[in-house]
């Protein structure tokens, strides 16, 4: 209990600071934002009126209070470049961003668990160089590049995937499959290339523990000492693991969805920010840490009730 | 079997820099053709012996562009690291050799900037600075200091209780001079690591945010910039991305390599 309180604590003031990095990074803008996000055309009235939209003649701390009140409410302001609530703009283009990561973890776990085990089985065969280059290399790969070579060499050939757009799920399963799995696989990838490695590890590691000796020299078979008993020890720390991928899933998809032209929150944001629609921006990014630090916080507290042992770290 | 792996990782890794390296030095006398100038009527040629590795859509040669653009990721990476490296050694030194509340503040603080997905925080930053080279790299220096400052203070933290600083201590020796001239040359080899994996970052951070057209501007030539103009002739053109897409993952390879070699080397025990 003490754990998960302290735990808490530390992820409401995570929370605080991050709002407070984002609010306050906008306010070391060099020059008046208004007139940044004007341009040099607009005249004294435009500006005024806009500031006094953004509530930028009242007090930061005002200002900062109510950003956050926000947050929670779901008013963060309008956009100024699609005169709509940032939080319509948001949920409009959340599922499109939701599918492709969702996506994208499932293939992960899908690929890099039993790759990971039978990497692992056969020890001896693949060698630790060759498998440490695999991932050097998962590691090295720009997405944005490996999203094109996916359209040149599977995009191009295999007819049921479209390179580019999005067809919604509610206009067609098969139609929303054929444009998202191929971003899906180009965010996967790479972590697929890290992570199985870690799997392989972390069951290594299992594997010389007493226990394993005991049951094997009892003469239970291989299957079901390695699926049975090592597996469920092993995957205590590949959850974390797992856990750990959503920040680098989410932020692989905000650009390879600029690879594939899906209209989901990266575009938003990159286009929000060449627009100089800075409460957009804001709002996005806002949303996007704390979904990320919220989804690492349960996987913590998941750790700690798998493994009680972590609580007295 | 071990011994043998960490050499190749020594001997690729740095003879993939030094290729790169020696592209950047070559690239400031000379490039094959001029790197800006247009010819149109030979847009989007394949590779040929002319140009190897063909041409732009402006009919620029592509092998020159590549050449030039070295020059724009070892400066964005070499500015993005001493960024990084200098704040990150001093919030990280203080708040280990200090302890106490500045600790927590500072490395609170550290936390909550890790807490953003990294390209995230790097493009909320490059919104407020605007584009261009020397933004970006102040944009990723920024991005690199927490993890640069949570090495130093774990060194710190070690290296306070020794006795060679208890003995400075005693004899009257200013704080700032054990920190950064008794503590910090015994924790260097750590901070050298993360600092390497931290110029590889910052190259592939660079080439993402100018393929998403807010990092280096034209008519400065950047890896990610060309990918960017590639993908609308990827198609009918598909070997214009080869080249600048075969550089950045070449290169942030060769870091990597090289830095996973730096660790196993300055630090025997570790074995993963």
């Amino acid at each position: 209990m003490f754990y998960i309180i302290r735990r808490l604590l530390l992820l409401v003031v995570t929370i605080a600071l991050v709002s407070i990095i984002t609010f306050a990074v906008f306010q070391i803008l060099p020059g008046d934002p208004v007139r940044t996000m004007l341009g040099t055309e607009a005249d004294e009235t435009q500006i005024e009126s806009l500031r006094n939209e953004l509530g930028l003649n009242r007090p930061l701390h005002e200002q900062y209070v109510d950003w956050i009140k926000g947050l929670f409410t779901g008013d963060l302001g309008n956009s100024i470049r699609f005169s709509m609530p940032v939080s319509t703009l948001l949920m409009e283009r959340l599922p499109v961003t939701l599918s492709v990561a969702s996506m994208a973890l499932i293939i992960v776990v899908l690929v890099a668990l039993p790759l990971g085990i039978f990497v692992a089985k056969r020890q001896k065969k693949f060698s630790d160089v060759v498998l440490s280059s695999v991932t050097q290399l998962g590691m090295a790969i720009p997405s944005f590049w490996l999203g094109m070579i996916l359209i040149l060499y599977i995009g191009m050939n295999v007819d049921f995937f479209k390179i580019s757009g999005y067809i919604p799920w509610s206009e067609s399963i098969k139609g929303a499959l054929s444009t998202l799995i191929l971003p899906a696989l180009t965010i996967a990838i790479p972590q697929i290339a890290v992570k199985f490695r870690y799997v392989r590890t972390s069951i290594l590691e299992q594997m010389q523990l007493d226990y394993v000796r005991t049951i094997r020299s009892k003469g239970l078979p291989e299957k079901i000492v390695v699926y049975k008993h090592i597996l469920k020890n092993a995957l205590i720390p590949i959850l974390t693991i797992f856990g750990l991928i959503t920040a680098e899933v989410v932020a692989g998809t905000i650009i390879v969805e600029q690879v594939f032209a899906l209209p989901g929150i990266g575009q938003l944001l990159i286009t929000s920010i060449s627009y100089r629609d800075f409460p957009l921006v804001q709002g996005i990014v806002m949303y996007i840490t704390i979904t990320v630090v919220f989804i690492n916080f349960v996987v913590d507290i998941l750790y700690s009730v798998i493994d009680p042992r972590i609580r007295l770290r | 079997m071990r011994k043998y792996a960490k050499n190749i990782n020594l001997i690729l890794g740095s003879l993939i820099l030094f290729v790169f390296l020696g592209m950047m030095v070559v690239s400031f006398f000379y490039t094959p053709y001029d790197v800006n100038s247009m010819d149109i009527p030979n847009k989007l040629q394949e590779p040929s012996s002319k140009h190897i590795f063909g041409t732009d859509e402006f009919g620029r040669d592509i092998f020159s562009r590549i050449l030039k653009g070295s020059q724009t990721a070892f400066i964005v990476g070499a500015l993005t690291v001493t960024i990084g490296v200098f704040f990150g050694v001093l919030i990280g030194g203080i708040a280990g050799y200090v302890g106490g509340w500045i600790d927590e503040i500072f490395m609170r603080f550290m936390d909550a900037l890790m807490a953003f997905p990294g390209i995230i925080l790097a493009l909320m930053l490059v919104a407020v600075f605007g584009p261009g080279i020397i933004n970006t790299s102040i944009a990723l220096g920024i991005i690199a200091i927490p993890s640069i400052a949570r090495v130093t203070r774990s060194g710190f933290v070690q290296q306070k209780e020794a006795e060679y600083v208890t003995a400075s201590k005693l004899i009257g020796v200013q704080s700032y001079k054990i920190m950064f001239k008794h503590i910090l040359p015994n924790i260097s080899s750590q901070i050298i690591v993360a600092a390497s994996i931290a110029f590889a970052i910052a190259m592939l951070a660079e080439a993402a945010l100018s393929y998403l057209g807010l990092g280096v501007q034209p008519p400065d030539p950047s890896w990610g910039r060309m990918l960017k103009d590639a993908q609308a002739y990827l198609i009918a053109s598909p070997w214009y991305t080869y080249a600048p897409g075969g550089a950045i993952t070449l290169l942030v390879l060769g870091l990597y390599l090289l830095s996973n070699a730096i660790r196993d080397m300055m630090d025997p025990r570790s074995n993963s």
